[in-house]
């Protein structure tokens, strides 16, 4: 075997186990930390309950898909779940609204501290976090159905003749294509529209924003609608690919702020970035590069070990790391200016 | 209503509670449920000091928990000799490297000017001595953990009474607290929130992960005792005195019978040990209420008040922030740190993957604000009611869902579902508690009191 068929076999390693889990991944935190980015900005809190409105949207999702399944309705190649999704989005946003009516909005007419949200948002979690698995319970549920895979690790090795193969499964391409849509309308939509302007008016200068006319209610209202949509297509779009289990959802929390954190919080360009960033990091950190050592030094130099920077149990350090190092060292994010 | 008026009733209406439980369900559950509420009365008093006094809002009470577990084991538990004689060489290079690593890391920082070579040196010195620690760890992690991994392989402790692991797990819990503050202090306060929450989970994966230290997700079993077991009590003469003094003739005023006697004796055993631990945690509970009653009034807690109530005022009457939050932080996470030595004494067990974020922070938040931030009974009473609450939700709506026989049958699926999912309604429940606490009575239960000077 030649030089350059081992640099192929490492190239295609590397985009087989890095590259592609970590766009998938890196858009699911992406669509996550901007609805955690855009709360923040315009109701400037953290909020702790968006992991489990994740996990509601998902479930709400699930169900429905059960429920359609039952009847016979399918998409052929395409999952059940996006047939669900839109009525899903519809209820979590539902759900949204109701918490905010009920719990947030006495707070903001008080105008009180931002903890005290944060506070109301922890009681919302542990409302949720129990809603959601006296519901659906705590077991791990795969919903994905249609087609698996795009491209099969053993059709792709017997195409290029390499040894190692790619593997492409459909709801990588679905995860990466849905949230470039769910993106470009959201940025449209902030760009373009009145209510848009007036979310980003709002969010820069609340002041300046209620004495030119702009209802902060109905803004306040359209956050959560984005908000809640994002989550649940986040949400689907992770179980789709991985699987729905309530406790993980929970533990995405972590790595989606270190996203909104490390793009710079308040700026959904910047959480974008951030998503992709923790994401691959984390999946870089954790990648046994082994194999490809020995693919790039043409088998010359095999390490003993796995070459691994650090164990997979520890992929929370990474994106906690990284928060923190920017934390540190440039605590406004990597894109900072205005918010919004 | 004064606050000892409201003090007085809410603890008498507690006292009924578990009363209730000990006549109706039985004695053993409601001294098990007293001893958790003490346990988590320390740890709520903990937290009350950063939130109350201080205004910090710390999601990583976790992380002092479990510090303090892992304390009660490494004091504890007698020493693995042959784990330290097969790593212990390799473990002390481990150390030595890291320390040079660091040193010489600090010596480019300090003496190179500033630039791309700095940089260059760094991340050499960084990378060598990251090569160095992981050889010498990989070596000592595996020959550590090949002795004996059934029933050890894991380095042991001191092997000295756990009652001293109490202090040294609030020691530990300082010192873990000194680390985080460094990173994390200074930041606004939600961003502390975050990185706290961050570092307590960091905290629980190395637990869990590095088995030479903690002995990872295979636990440790059969901690010490510092109180008597059951079955060496069953043995004791004063104690068959005391069963036989009491149970000794059945209710029709004959001899009881050797059966009832035995059962007798057993039941009286738990109930024995149990109170011997409720008696100790109840020692630590009254030190500890007594000092952070004393911190508060003092000038000191004045200034922390000061600090929470307006930072800019308080810094322009020359007070330090952040090191003043340092060390409210510090003293917090000691308090919370002795609860979790505490905690794994009584299970006589370190399970790692017991820690979860609900349980341990965020279920301690409930119990401050509930029970009233910046108060210190408020803080305890808090931590009685939710636990009691955490603990009886579950039988409570068992039971609910039980006498559903007029609307469900038997078998119907939705009732066998909700049986199942029964233990999930205390997790509904106490966000509701939380968050009509914070409506309608933002203050908690016993609300802070202003003091009288002012």
């Amino acid at each position: 075997m030649d030089y350059s068929t081992d640099l192929l076999n490492a190239l295609v390693l590397i985009t087989n186990y890095v590259l592609i889990p970590s766009i998938s991944y890196g858009s699911q935190l992406a669509l996550g930390a901007v609805g955690v980015t855009l709360v923040f900005g315009i109701l400037r809190f953290a909020n702790f309950a968006h992991g489990e409105m994740m996990a509601f949207g998902t479930m709400a999702t699930i169900f429905i898909t059960w429920w359609f399944q039952s009847m016979g309705v399918s998409m052929g190649v395409f999952p059940t779940a996006l047939l669900a999704l839109p009525f899903a989005i519809l209820i979590t946003t539902l759900l949204a609204v109701v918490i905010d009516r009920s719990i947030f909005s006495f707070y903001r007419t008080r105008k009180s501290p931002p903890v005290t949200f944060v506070v109301a948002s922890v009681g919302v979690m542990f409302m949720l976090n129990g809603l959601v698995r006296i519901l659906i319970g705590t077991d791990e549920i795969i919903f994905r159905d249609g087609q698996k895979f795009l491209i099969k690790a053993g059709a792709f090795k017997k195409m290029t003749g390499l040894s190692e193969g790619l593997a492409l499964k459909q709801t990588q391409v679905l995860t990466f294509v849905l949230a470039v849509i769910a993106v470009m309308a959201l940025f449209w939509f902030l760009q373009r529209t009145r209510t848009g302007k007036a979310m980003r008016a709002f969010s820069d200068n609340e002041d300046l924003a209620l004495l030119s006319g702009i209802n902060p209610e109905r803004v306040v209202l359209v956050t959560w609608v984005i908000a809640a949509s994002l989550a649940t297509l986040a949400g689907v779009l992770y179980g789709l690919d991985k699987s729905f289990k309530p406790m993980v959802y929970f533990h995405l929390l972590l790595p989606i702020f270190a996203a909104a954190i490390v793009g710079g919080i308040g700026q959904p360009l910047g959480a974008i970035l951030g998503g992709y960033v923790v994401a691959f990091s984390e999946i870089t950190a954790t990648y046994a590069f082994k194999k490809f050592i020995k693919y790039i030094s043409h088998g010359d130099f095999a390490p003993e070990g796995l070459t691994q920077f650090l164990t997979t149990e520890y992929k929370f350090a990474v994106s906690f790391l990284i928060l923190v190092l920017v934390l540190l060292v440039r605590p406004t994010g990597l894109l900072r200016g205005k918010v919004l | 209503m004064t606050n000892s008026k409201r003090a007085t009733i809410s603890f008498s209406i507690m006292a009924l509670m578990l009363m209730i439980v000990g006549f109706g369900q039985s004695w053993n559950v409601a001294l098990t449920i007293i001893n958790l509420c003490l346990i988590s009365a320390v740890m709520s008093m903990g937290l009350n000091m950063q939130w109350g006094y201080a205004g910090l809002f710390n999601a990583g009470v976790m992380a002092s928990t479990a510090i303090g577990g892992l304390t009660a084991v490494l004091i504890s538990y007698s020493p693995v000799t042959k784990a330290w004689s097969v790593g212990g060489t390799s473990l002390t290079a481990t150390l030595i490297s890291l320390l040079v690593t660091i040193i010489a890391g600090v010596l480019v920082w300090k003496k190179m000017p500033k630039g791309s070579k700095r940089s260059w040196s760094m991340t050499a010195v960084v990378l060598t001595g990251y090569g160095f620690m992981r050889f010498f760890y990989e070596q000592a992690t595996s020959a550590i953990e090949a002795v004996d991994p059934a029933k050890t392989g894991f380095l042991g402790g001191l092997g000295l009474p756990i009652l001293f692991s109490w202090l040294a797990g609030g020691v530990a819990a300082a010192g873990l607290a000194w680390l985080i503050g460094r990173i994390a202090l200074g930041l606004r306060s939600d961003y502390f929130a975050i990185a706290t929450l961050g570092i307590s989970e960091i905290m629980i994966s190395i637990l869990k992960n590095e088995d030479w230290l903690s002995r990872g997700v295979k636990n440790v079993t059969g901690l010490e005792r510092p109180v008597p077991y059951e079955v060496d009590l069953q043995q004791t003469e004063w104690f068959i005195n005391m069963v036989h003094w009491i149970y000794g003739t059945a209710e029709d005023g004959s001899p009881a019978s050797a059966a009832a006697l035995r059962e007798a004796m057993q039941l009286s055993a738990g109930v024995v040990v149990k109170l011997c631990y409720s008696a100790l945690f109840i020692v630590v509970v009254l030190i500890i209420l007594g000092l952070a009653t004393r911190a508060l009034n003092s000038p000191w807690g004045r200034m922390m008040r000061a600090i929470r109530d307006n930072e800019t005022a308080a810094s322009a009457m020359g007070k330090d922030i952040i090191s003043r939050h340092r060390q409210v932080f510090i003293i917090g996470s000691a308090v919370i740190g002795i609860s979790g030595a505490m905690l794994t004494t009584l299970d006589g067990q370190f399970t790692p993957g017991s820690y979860i974020p609900l349980r341990f922070t965020f279920l301690i938040w409930v119990m401050v604000i509930i029970g009233g931030s910046g108060n210190n009974l408020g803080a305890i009473i808090g931590a009685f009611i939710t636990w009691f609450v955490w603990i009886e939700a579950e039988p409570a709506s068992i039971w609910l869902v039980s006498n559903l026989d007029i609307f469900l049958a038997e078998t119907s699926p939705l009732r066998l579902h909700l049986q199942e999912v029964a233990p999930h309604m205390r997790m509904i429940l106490m966000g509701l508690i939380l968050v009509l606490v914070l409506r309608f009575s933002p203050k908690g239960i016993l609300p802070e009191k202003a003091p009288d000077h002012y």
